[in-house]
């Protein structure tokens, strides 16, 4: 790879890239996480095998690419130049991809999207109702660049931003620029970016250091993980501008273990930016020297808190410390230091190519520019989904959303992990934007975003956080040690017939207690999926509690499973795969459950086809 | 304490400066060759990081990846994110504990699987999932896949009967 010399050079390079590229059709393979664990990786290699057998391999490209988004219909590809979109593609479509890619582009029409409502197929991925409300100022790009290829980031326009700020702006410019497009922090609490640049402008000290929080902890998220994927080389220009405005030499990125292809694309991306003079010493002839390190977490949640992340780079347990000090006045080794979420870093490029007016243009009067969802549960598209601050819940549940699944009815939407909290199905005209989403007992977050239907339980929800937090709690500061064992405690009991009218003022008031006095936001806001369900669905608590009633058919202590003798054809496909033997009765008979040996593990539930099994 | 062998250590210390932050990038190292953090060889990192032996323990066990015992040959990570709990996970978990005879989370008898829960792998869209030695994930599972996931993996174990003198020195303890 040429090193590059100036900021000319990336220019240069790309009108190249551009003018090599030839007419030539390329299939590119979504190979995210995702559509891999649905077979990607079998799909491209039968391509790839078809393409040699039939000598076309020289005629039509093949690319593995990052995450679509569209995780639910994978693996997912689009063959360019026409953008067909192919979706739910399997080994053995190879030959018909290959035939129809060169005999003059007639779609495999199998393959093509089908609307659900119109049962019409849908030949481009822009016309899919699920990337038709999307705006993908981020992750536009996935879908079209080798993420292990620098060249294909930089024809794309990529470094662009890295070459026009090191000619044209001052560092000051470029925090001015960043404050101007309102961007605020992506990681959950929503910082105004541009005032935590300034403030650390405002220490002479050095070093000064750069950190990049992918340390992607709260369950039901992937977004961070798509875009390192997907995109790595549009995270490390952000942070090379970053260590520009504000004169630091060194980056770290943290991401967590439990994401192995990220921590590959990013490594390979940053090894590729070091030997195209794009990182390391003299960076574009600019005489800015700066490196970027990689650092994998060890697996706690807690370091997604940036003082806990900071001790963890340093090589400690990652225990949060009291702020103030905030990280820009002491940082990693006690230097000032800026931590930035991975899309607030991808979101600079944007800001410096387009403008901080046009950013400040997206989105709402306080909340600028899109944000990326991973929107999951109980939802027909599941998938990631980048969209303008604003857009109300309704048009991301039912239009890229598809609505609920086998008809059941939205019940509530929890955002912001275990930090957020549910907001329920009447409130589904909400805008998404920071204030409103606090003001209605939930947070931003990092852009989590779990729906979920009749069937699921909220005291059992509320009960698998709780669980979730005390084990993630590092147990330094009291109240939330002791504080989500408690609530635990409560919710459990509730949850199995146990439970008393006086614990639903004990969650209140123990909730209310961890949130004022828990030293970190981990304790501060570990209460808040707790409090935002007693506060929208109080009678399902309730009925555990008074009537000894799961409403939701899910609290095991409460629900007995029953199998209708009507329905029941005696197929015996239940007693084969329960658990406990419970169930009796011969072949072509109806069956029963004894119900003293049935663990109530639902096994019978998920396989009984004339759905003869009951759940009271 | 079983047998560990050493000769696998000092290449690896090699590879790092002697400071402190370098402490959890060795140690995640350690795991992968080992698949335990043993004694003796946190013995030998202290010494050489000139880390107090408590830090080096006390990072040992705080973070979820490392593990002061063996763990199994084939490690199968349950994800019990949002998305999977709500999809049904804690029913695939409990039906691969059963099948496997654990009473909770942790390593069979014969050190053939290491059963993990973890909150999220990302790959939410695909819930409930299941990741199997950090490589194969296992999309849309039910309770009735899980025997044939297990079986896959149990044949797999099975197969190579020899066992490296490592793991037979696991297998002692």
């Amino acid at each position: 790879m040429l090193k590059l010399k100036s900021p000319h050079e990336i220019k240069e390079l790309q009108l190249c890239l551009e003018a090599s590229e030839t007419a030539r059709p390329c299939i590119s393979v979504c190979a995210g996480s995702g559509c891999k664990a649905s077979g990607a990786d079998n799909v491209i290699a039968s391509l790839r095998r078809e393409l040699e057998k039939r000598n076309l391999a020289g005629t039509i490209d093949l690319k593995s690419t990052g995450c679509h988004g569209f995780c639910e219909k994978g693996p997912v590809m689009i063959v360019w130049p026409e953008k067909v979109f192919y979706n739910g593609v399997s080994q053995s479509d190879a030959k018909d991809i290959v035939n129809s890619v060169s005999n003059g582009h007639k779609p495999v029409k199998k393959l093509l999207y089908k609307d659900p409502n119109t049962g019409e197929r849908v030949l481009h991925e822009h016309d899919v109702p699920f990337y038709a409300r999307q705006q993908r100022i981020l992750f536009g790009n996935n879908g079209k660049l080798d993420p292990k290829d620098i060249r294909d980031y930089i024809k794309v326009g990529g470094y662009h931003a890295l070459g026009r700020v090191l000619t044209d702006f001052t560092p000051e410019q470029v925090v001015e620029s960043v404050k101007r497009s309102g961007l605020r922090g992506r990681g959950g609490a929503g910082f105004p970016t541009g005032v935590k640049w300034e403030a650390l402008r405002k220490s002479h000290v050095q070093p000064r250091y750069i950190v990049c929080n992918a340390d992607e902890g709260d369950p039901g998220a992937f977004m961070d993980r798509s875009l390192l994927e997907g995109n790595p080389h549009s995270v490390i220009e952000g942070i090379i501008i970053g260590g520009y405005a504000l004169e630091a030499k060194e980056a770290y990125v943290y991401v967590r273990a439990e994401y192995p292809l990220a921590v590959e694309h990013l490594s390979v991306a940053i090894n590729q930016a070091e030997k195209c003079g794009l990182l390391g010493d003299n960076i574009l002839g600019s005489g800015m020297n700066f490196r970027i390190h990689l650092v994998q977490g060890a697996g706690a949640f807690v370091c997604g808190e940036e003082t806990a992340l900071l001790a963890s780079i340093e090589g400690k347990v990652g225990e949060p410390n009291p702020r103030p000090p905030y990280p820009v006045q002491k940082g990693l080794w006690g230097k000032p230091t800026v931590i930035n979420n991975v899309k607030t870093w991808a979101s600079v490029p944007v800001i410096i190519n387009k403008g901080a007016d046009w950013y400040a243009s997206i989105g709402t009067e306080r909340s600028k520019g899109t944000m990326v969802f991973s929107l999951v549960g109980k939802i027909n598209n599941t998938g990631l989904v980048e969209v303008p601050m604003g857009i109300t819940l309704r048009e991301m549940i039912y239009e890229i959303g598809g609505g609920i699944p086998k008809g059941k009815q939205l019940k509530a939407i929890q955002i912001g992990g275990p930090s957020g909290g549910c907001i329920p199905a009447s409130m589904i005209d909400l805008p998404i934007d920071y204030e409103a989403l606090t003001q209605a007992g939930s947070m931003m977050g990092s852009g989590g975003m779990v729906v979920m239907d009749e069937d699921t339980c909220m005291v059992d929800l509320a009960r698998y956080f709780m669980e979730f937090l005390e084990e993630e709690s590092c147990g330094k500061c009291f109240p939330c040690r002791e504080g989500t064992q408690r609530m635990k405690d409560i919710l459990t009991r509730i949850s199995q017939g146990k439970g008393e009218e006086s614990d639903l003022e004990l969650l209140d008031d123990a909730g209310w207690m961890i949130k004022e006095t828990s030293l970190c936001g981990l304790g501060q806001t570990a209460p808040n999926p707790v409090l935002s369900t007693l506060r929208y669905f109080r009678d399902e608590y309730e009925a555990h509690i008074r009537d000894k009633k799961c409403p939701a058919k899910v609290c095991r202590e409460l629900i007995v499973y029953e199998i209708d003798e009507t329905i029941c054809d005696g197929c015996h496909a239940c007693v084969r795969v329960c658990a406990s033997d419970a169930i009796l009765g011969e072949k072509d008979k109806a069956h029963e459950i004894e119900s003293a040996k049935c663990i109530k593990c639902g096994a019978c539930l998920e396989v009984c086809q004339p759905k003869a099994v009951l759940v009271h | 304490m079983p047998q560990v062998d050493m000769e696998k250590v000092e290449p690896l210390l090699e590879q790092y400066e002697d400071q402190r932050l370098n402490l959890i990038p060795i140690l995640q190292d350690v795991q992968e060759t080992y698949r335990y953090l043993p004694e003796q060889v946190l013995r030998r990192i202290s010494k050489k990081l000139r880390v107090p032996l408590t830090d080096v323990y006390q990072v040992a066990t705080f973070y979820r990846c490392f593990s002061l015992v063996p763990r199994g040959k084939h490690v199968i990570q349950v994800c019990l994110g949002t998305a999977c709990h709500v999809r049904g996970a804690p029913r695939v978990l409990d039906r691969i504990l059963r099948d496997l005879k654990l009473p909770h989370a942790g390593t069979t008898e014969d050190l053939q699987f290491t059963v993990e829960t973890v909150r999220c792998i990302g790959c939410c869209g695909l819930a409930p999932v299941a990741r199997v030695d950090n490589t194969s994930t296992h999309p849309h599972l039910t309770q009735a896949k899980v025997g044939g996931l297990l079986k896959k993996y149990q044949e797999k174990a099975e197969a190579p009967k020899a066992a490296t003198p490592d793991e037979a020195s696991h297998a002692k303890a």
